[in-house]
């Protein structure tokens, strides 16, 4: 694969504050690269720099084997931008934003289609102002999408939205990579890079903690499984302890967590059915990219 | 070119849609030309050195303008710009800086030469005005001092905080500016102490400058001098101190 952006060393301090310390990472060709961290990581000033939206103390960045500071207009002809935080005018409607980042670009896709895919054909005619934050959501996507880009930035794509629009986006980010286009995505939610991210690097304090995809990542931690239930009547944990596998026990009250490694639930369940308990809730839970965060970091990501 | 244009018919259709940040450019100095016109009248007057009334506000009527337009109209509207993250959005596209702010300018600026062509129109039909004596000499006039306080729109606006600080402060400064600086009514009314405070008003300058012409008069130097040192001042400091979020 070749790569997209190539990213060393780079550097970017407000005042005292180092806001991006020594990042390095290269994004390949076609794939969703998840850039994931908790609040104040560094992940929207590092990605800004990278559009060349912000100067960079020190480091070296190219992308699409361009440099963003010098030559930042001819690559945002080619990239798409969804900005963390950014606005239209309140009284602007849908369809003039389009058509007036059209004239922007010197080749762009017709925007009717946008419209269309992005779901905002009735509110073509509303106002900016008067745009759930969804619709303005959406209507930011399809101004990043308009000059038909190679490289695509999402900046918190999902963040403030409902469940349910959270997964239609999702899908949204999926189809957009499956045009062949480059994603990357900036987000403080591990679940999303988990389920979106080809490959990814968690930040915090502005360095890279970790790198690469996300089963790579969960499997370096080998922290297996969990079991988790509610036990019924005074039930004695520590009869799991000897099972095969298990490496600890938890019991606050009646909610039992079991921690180990390889068919930890059919153990737990001949265990508990020799017991005769009828345990409530039994499941299993796979170590995910929160676990992964806390292993490296010490902390959960939102506090 | 075309971006240009475009952006700039975008801005000028969201004014309208805005109409009460528009109501000071296009509608009050016309209801202070009727206000006093229908008092005072257009008859010459010995109090106006044998003038009319009508006659010596319309020229400062226009500076009123300049100064609405670089003193509130232009550093509001780009802090508001600022503030609200759309300088963000339009910074990330392929478009110059001097593109996102040439719109504003001109934008700003044709909504100023509305107006002015709304008071000269409506002072010529109801009030009989005099017409200036050379005509050209005055436009390159309005042209030469309306940058110069676009300059000063640019400086304010680097220099508020907010949006709402830009309002507050470009009226605290442009009310006594209007009422000492002969643009709002004719000097001729003042104390002398307030006169000579006026002086230190820029706006001062645009009114001397315009009047003069008006009638014929050669270059007002000193207010040349004046204006285009503001230019240069601001111009210089703003490039400096002009942010983008
Ligand atoms: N324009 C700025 N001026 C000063 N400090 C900033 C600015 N932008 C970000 N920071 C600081 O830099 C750090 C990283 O911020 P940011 O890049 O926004 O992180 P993230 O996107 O991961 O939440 C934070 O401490 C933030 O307060
Ligand atoms: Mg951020």
């Amino acid at each position: 694969m070749n790569s997209v952006i190539e990213v060393n060393h780079l550097r970017k301090t407000y005042g005292s504050v180092t806001a991006v310390d020594d990042i390095s990472l290269q994004v390949s060709a076609g794939e969703i690269f998840a850039i994931v961290g908790p609040n104040g990581a560094g992940k929207t000033t590092a990605v800004e720099s990278i559009m060349g939206l912000r100067r960079p103390d020190s480091g070296e960045i190219r992308v699409l084997g361009l440099n963003p500071q010098t030559q930042g207009r001819e690559l945002k002809q080619r990239i798409g931008i969804q900005l963390q935080q950014a606005a239209l005018p309140n009284r602007l409607k849908v369809w003039e934003a389009l058509d007036l980042f059209a004239t922007f670009y010197g080749r762009s896709l017709p925007w009717e289609p946008l419209l269309e895919a992005w779901g905002l054909t009735e509110k073509r005619s509303a106002q900016f102002g008067k745009l759930s934050g969804g619709q303005k959501q959406r209507l930011f996507i399809a101004l990043a999408l308009l000059n038909d880009p190679e490289v695509v930035f999402l900046d918190e794509l999902t963040t403030g939205l409902d469940p349910q629009a959270r997964h239609a986006t999702w899908d949204a980010v999926l189809a957009i990579r499956d045009q062949g286009k480059t994603v990357v995505l900036v987000t403080h939610f591990m679940e999303e890079a988990e389920e979106l991210a080809d490959r990814l690097a968690i930040i915090d304090g502005g360095k890279v903690v970790a790198c690469g995809t996300p089963q790579a990542l969960i499997q370096e931690l080998q922290a297996g499984s969990r079991v988790r239930f509610t036990s019924q009547n005074g039930f004695d944990a520590a009869v799991l302890r000897p099972l095969p596998g298990v490496t600890q026990v938890e019991q606050h009250g009646r909610h039992i967590t079991v921690h180990g490694r390889g068919p930890l639930l059919s153990h737990v369940v001949t265990a508990l059915t020799a017991a005769n308990q009828n345990p409530v809730d039994l499941h299993v839970e796979q170590a995910n990219l929160e676990d992964v965060f806390l292993a490296l970091t010490g902390r959960k990501i939102r506090v | 070119m075309h971006t240009l244009s475009k952006m700039t018919f975008v801005e000028l259709k969201l004014k309208l849609r805005e109409p009460i940040s528009t109501f000071f450019t296009l509608v009050f100095p016309l209801l202070l030309l009727l206000l006093f016109g229908s008092i005072y009248g257009n008859e010459p007057t010995p109090f106006l050195g044998g003038r009319g009334n009508v006659d010596v506000s319309v020229p400062g009527y226009i500076a009123m303008i300049i100064g609405t337009l670089g003193i509130i109209g232009l550093p509001v509207a780009l802090a508001e710009y600022r503030d609200q993250g759309i300088l963000r959005r339009y910074r990330a596209t392929p478009l110059s800086s001097s593109s996102i702010l040439s719109a504003q300018v001109v934008t700003n600026l044709a909504i100023a030469l509305l107006g002015m062509a709304l008071i000269v129109t409506a002072a010529y039909f109801v009030y009989d005005l005099t017409l200036p004596a050379a005509p050209l000499a005055v436009i390159v006039a309005i042209v030469f001092s309306g940058v110069s306080f676009l300059a000063m729109g640019f400086l304010l606006a680097g220099l508020m905080p907010t949006a709402s600080a830009a309002q507050a402060v470009g009226m605290a400064i442009f009310f006594p500016m209007l009422f000492l600086s002969g643009a709002g009514m004719p000097q001729a009314i003042l104390p002398d102490a307030m006169v000579k405070v006026s002086q230190f008003l820029p706006l001062t300058y645009v009114v001397n400058l315009l009047q003069d012409l008006w009638v014929g008069k050669s270059w007002n130097v000193t207010a040349v001098l004046v204006l285009a040192g503001m230019m240069i001042a601001a111009t210089a400091v703003s490039t400096r101190t002009f942010r983008w979020e």
